[in-house]
C-alpha cells in the first residue's frame, strides 16, 4: 500500500518529524537514522555558518530541513528570519513560530497568521505552529499555509495530547495536513495522535531527554507507523458503556 | 485596565515577609512536590531547612533545566572596556577610592580585543565598564556596541543604569541584553555599602531592567551579590524581582547570575550568612525551580569543578576565556581587574569539559534583528 506523506510538493515515507534543539549535535545523525525521520526542524538562530558547532554541519544532506523562526516576537521578525533562512541555503520550508511569552512559550496565533500570509506569497512552504483554534486554522488555510501544526501541550512539557479534542476538530474540518507539534511525551501519545488522523507528529524533548535516545527514536518511529496504520484501517467502534447485549428488548419479535 | 503594580514596592514588601529560620522539612518537601512554586515554597527552598534536601533539589533542578534547555549550554565572554568608576562600593575593586590602574580602551584597542575573542569562536559577548558616565559616556559605549556587531551575534551590556531613551539608543546600535545587579535588596545595607556615587540611588537601579525593556532591549539580567547581607533574603528578592518583571513584560527574556562574596575561611565561628558552595548551589537550584524559564549564568568567580557541575544541574550559560582586566587579550593589560577569577580556562577547554559531561556547547543561539 502506498501511503506517501506529501508536503510542499515533496513526498515523504516517514511521518515522524524530529526536532533538533535539545540534542547534542553529535547525536543528531544517529537519531535521524534510528527514528527514520526525513524532516528535521532546527532553530535558524542555532545556525553558525562557518563557525563552531554549527548545527547545519551535523544534519545529513538527504534530510529535508524545516527551519523555524524561534526568537521572533511578531510577524515582521518571523518574516525576516525566514528570509534569512532561505538566503543561508536552508531551502524554502519554514516553520513559523511567533512567541512573545518567555514563560510558557505559547504561540501568538494572530501574528502567526500574518507571517504565514506574507511568506506564502513569497513562495515559502509555510508550516505554522499554533494553538489549536478552528478560526485561526481556517485563517491559516486562507493565508496559504502548507500544513497546520497545533500544539498538543506546552512545548517541552512531555504532557501529551492535552488539546486532543481541539486537534480532532482541526483534523475533521481543515483540508490541510495536521501535524501535531509540541508536548508529545511518549510513543503511545504519538501513536494516539496518528490514530486520530494527524498527518505527522513532531517530537524533540521526549526523545532528547530519554534514557536511551537511540532506542526512543526507534520507539517513536514504530509508534507513528502503528498509529498511521490504525487510522488507515479504520478503528473499531467503542461502546459508551457495558458490553453489547443481544437485543434484550426486541429479541421476542418474530419474522 | 487594572492599575499597574509598582515592582519596587512589591519586591521591598516581600523582602521581609518570611523568617527563613521558621521553615520546616515539611515545607521543603511540599515545595519539592510542586510543579509551580508560590513565594512561600520558593522561600522554603532558600531556608536552612532545605540544606539537607540539597540532593533532591539538585535532582529537580536538573530535570527542569534539561526539559527547558535540552543539552545546550550557551558560551560567552565578558570584555571590560574601561574601569573608571564614580561609585564607592566598599566590596568592589573598582571603588573610586581604590588606587588601581585606571584605563579605558580606545576603539582600535577594543577592536583588537574583539578580534582576539572572535578567533576563539565565541558569538556572544558582554561589554562591561566601570560606572562612570563622564569617562565612559553613552556614545562611547554605543560605538563599542556598533563595532561589536561586526564580530558577534549577541551583545549584552553590564554598565551603569541609564534612562529609557539611552537604553533605546544602545539597543538601536546593536545591544540586546542588559544586566544590572542590585547587589542587595536590604535598603539599609545598600546605603551602608554604597558610600558615594549615582549607585546610592536604590530606586533608579532597581527599576533599570524595566527601563531597558521599555527601551527595546530583548532581555534583562538580575543578581544580588550574595554575602553582602543575608543571602537568603537577597536571593529571595532576586527571584521575586525577576518574576514580577517577567509578568509585566512577558516577552522579555529573563536571566539571573549568582555572584557571591567568598566567606573568610579562617573565621572561628561559622557565620550563618556565609555563602559556601553548598549555599550557592542551594540558591542556584531554588532559582531554577522557581524560574524554570530563566537563563542562569555561572561566572569565573567560581572554580572550574564547581562550574562544570553547576551546568549539569542548573546553570545554562558559562563564560570562558575570561580576562577581567582592561585589555589583556590582544596585548598587555592597561588597567587592573575588578576581582580575581578562579577559572582561567580557555574557550576550547570549557567547551571540551561540557562535551565530556554530555552537554552541547552552543556558540550561537541568537539572530540580531536590528
Amino acid at each position: 500500500m502506498s501511503d506517501k506523506f506529501i508536503l510542499g510538493g515533496k513526498e515523504f515515507n516517514s511521518r515522524f518529524i524530529l526536532g533538533s534543539g535539545k540534542f547534542s549535535l553529535d547525536m543528531i545523525k544517529a537519531v535521524i537514522e534510528d527514528g527514520g525521520a526525513e524532516i528535521i526542524t532546527l532553530a535558524l538562530r542555532r545556525a553558525n555558518a562557518g563557525g563552531e558547532e554549527n548545527i547545519l554541519d551535523y544534519i545529513p544532506k538527504n534530510v529535508t530541513l524545516l527551519p523555524n523562526t524561534s526568537g521572533a516576537r511578531n510577524a515582521e521578525e518571523a518574516v525576516r528570519i525566514a528570509r534569512l533562512s532561505r538566503e543561508l541555503g536552508c531551502g524554502n520550508f519554514v516553520k513559523v513560530e511567533v512567541v512573545r511569552d518567555s514563560k510558557y512559550l505559547l504561540p501568538d496565533n494572530a501574528e502567526t497568521v500574518k507571517a504565514t500570509e506574507i511568506l506564502a506569497k513569497e513562495g515559502f512552504v509555510v508550516l505554522p505552529y499554533m494553538y489549536p483554534d478552528l478560526y485561526t486554522a481556517r485563517d491559516l488555510v486562507n493565508a496559504g499555509a502548507a500544513a497546520v501544526m497545533p500544539l498538543a501541550a506546552p512545548i517541552g512539557s512531555n504532557k501529551g495530547l492535552c488539546t486532543k479534542d481541539f486537534i480532532k476538530i482541526l483534523i475533521n474540518e481543515i483540508d490541510l495536513p495536521i501535524i501535531v507539534d509540541a508536548g508529545i511525551g511518549s510513543p503511545s501519545q504519538a501513536c494516539e495522535a496518528m490514530e486520530l488522523g494527524a498527518a505527522a507528529v513532531m517530537a524533540n524533548t521526549a526523545v532528547a531527554t530519554a534514557g536511551n535516545i537511540n532506542l526512543m527514536a526507534k520507539a517513536f518511529k514504530l509508534a507513528v507507523e502503528s498509529g498511521r496504520l490504525a487510522y488507515l484501517s479504520g478503528l473499531g467502534r467503542v461502546l459508551e458503556s457495558s458490553g453489547e447485549a443481544s437485543s434484550p428488548l426486541t429479541g421476542f419479535l418474530q419474522d | 485596565m487594572p492599575e499597574q503594580m509598582n515592582i519596587m514596592d512589591e519586591v521591598l514588601e516581600m523582602y521581609n515577609k518570611y523568617d527563613f529560620n521558621k521553615f520546616t522539612a515539611t515545607d521543603v518537601r511540599n515545595a519539592l512536590a510542586k510543579d509551580r512554586l508560590d513565594y512561600y515554597d520558593y522561600a522554603a527552598l532558600l531556608s536552612p531547612a532545605a540544606l539537607p534536601f540539597l540532593e533532591q533539589m539538585a535532582e529537580k533542578a536538573q530535570k527542569i533545566t534539561r526539559r527547558q534547555f535540552g543539552n545546550t549550554i550557551a558560551m560567552f565572554t565578558p570584555i571590560y572596556i574601561a574601569n573608571y568608576c564614580e561609585n564607592q562600593c566598599v566590596y568592589c575593586g573598582f571603588n573610586c577610592k581604590n588606587k588601581i590602574h585606571r584605563a579605558k580602551l580606545n576603539l582600535d584597542e577594543i577592536e583588537r580585543e574583539y578580534q582576539a575573542i572572535a578567533a576563539t569562536g565565541l558569538k556572544e559577548i558582554l561589554i562591561l565598564t566601570g560606572e562612570s558616565r563622564s569617562m565612559s559616556g553613552i556614545e562611547y559605549i554605543g560605538d563599542a556596541v556598533e563595532l561589536a556587531k561586526k564580530y558577534f551575534s549577541l551583545i549584552g551590556l553590564e554598565i551603569y543604569p541609564v534612562d529609557v531613551d539611552e537604553y533605546k539608543y544602545l539597543h538601536e546600535r546593536g545591544a540586546d541584553f542588559v544586566t544590572v545587579f542590585q547587589e542587595t535588596y536590604n535598603t539599609d545595607t545598600y546605603a551602608k555599602v554604597h558610600l558615594a556615587g549615582q549607585k546610592r540611588i536604590f530606586p533608579y537601579r532597581i527599576n533599570a531592567q524595566e527601563r531597558a525593556i521599555l527601551g527595546g532591549m530583548r532581555g534583562v539580567g538580575f543578581g544580588a551579590l550574595l554575602g553582602i547581607d543575608d543571602f537568603r533574603h537577597d536571593a529571595f528578592s532576586v527571584g521575586v524581582h525577576a518574576s514580577l518583571v517577567q509578568k509585566k513584560y512577558p516577552h522579555a527574556d529573563i536571566a539571573v547570575s549568582v555572584p557571591r562574596l567568598r566567606p573568610y575561611i579562617n573565621n572561628a565561628e561559622e557565620n550563618p550568612k556565609d555563602v559556601h558552595e553548598k549555599q550557592l548551589m542551594q540558591v542556584m537550584c531554588a532559582y531554577r525551580i522557581f524560574l524554570p524559564y530563566a537563563s542562569i549564568t555561572i561566572s569565573t568567580r567560581e572554580r572550574a569543578e564547581f562550574r562544570d557541575n553547576a551546568v549539569k544541574i542548573a546553570a545554562t550559560k558559562i563564560s570562558a576565556g575570561v580576562c577581567v582586566g582592561i585589555g589583556g587579550r590582544s596585548e598587555e593589560e592597561k588597567g587592573d581587574e575588578q576581582f580575581e577569577i578562579s577559572d582561567p580556562r580557555t574557550v576550547d577547554e570549557v567547551a571540551d569539559a561540557l562535551r565530556k559531561n554530555g552537554l552541547q556547547p552552543s556558540f550561537n543561539d541568537y539572530i540580531r534583528l536590528i
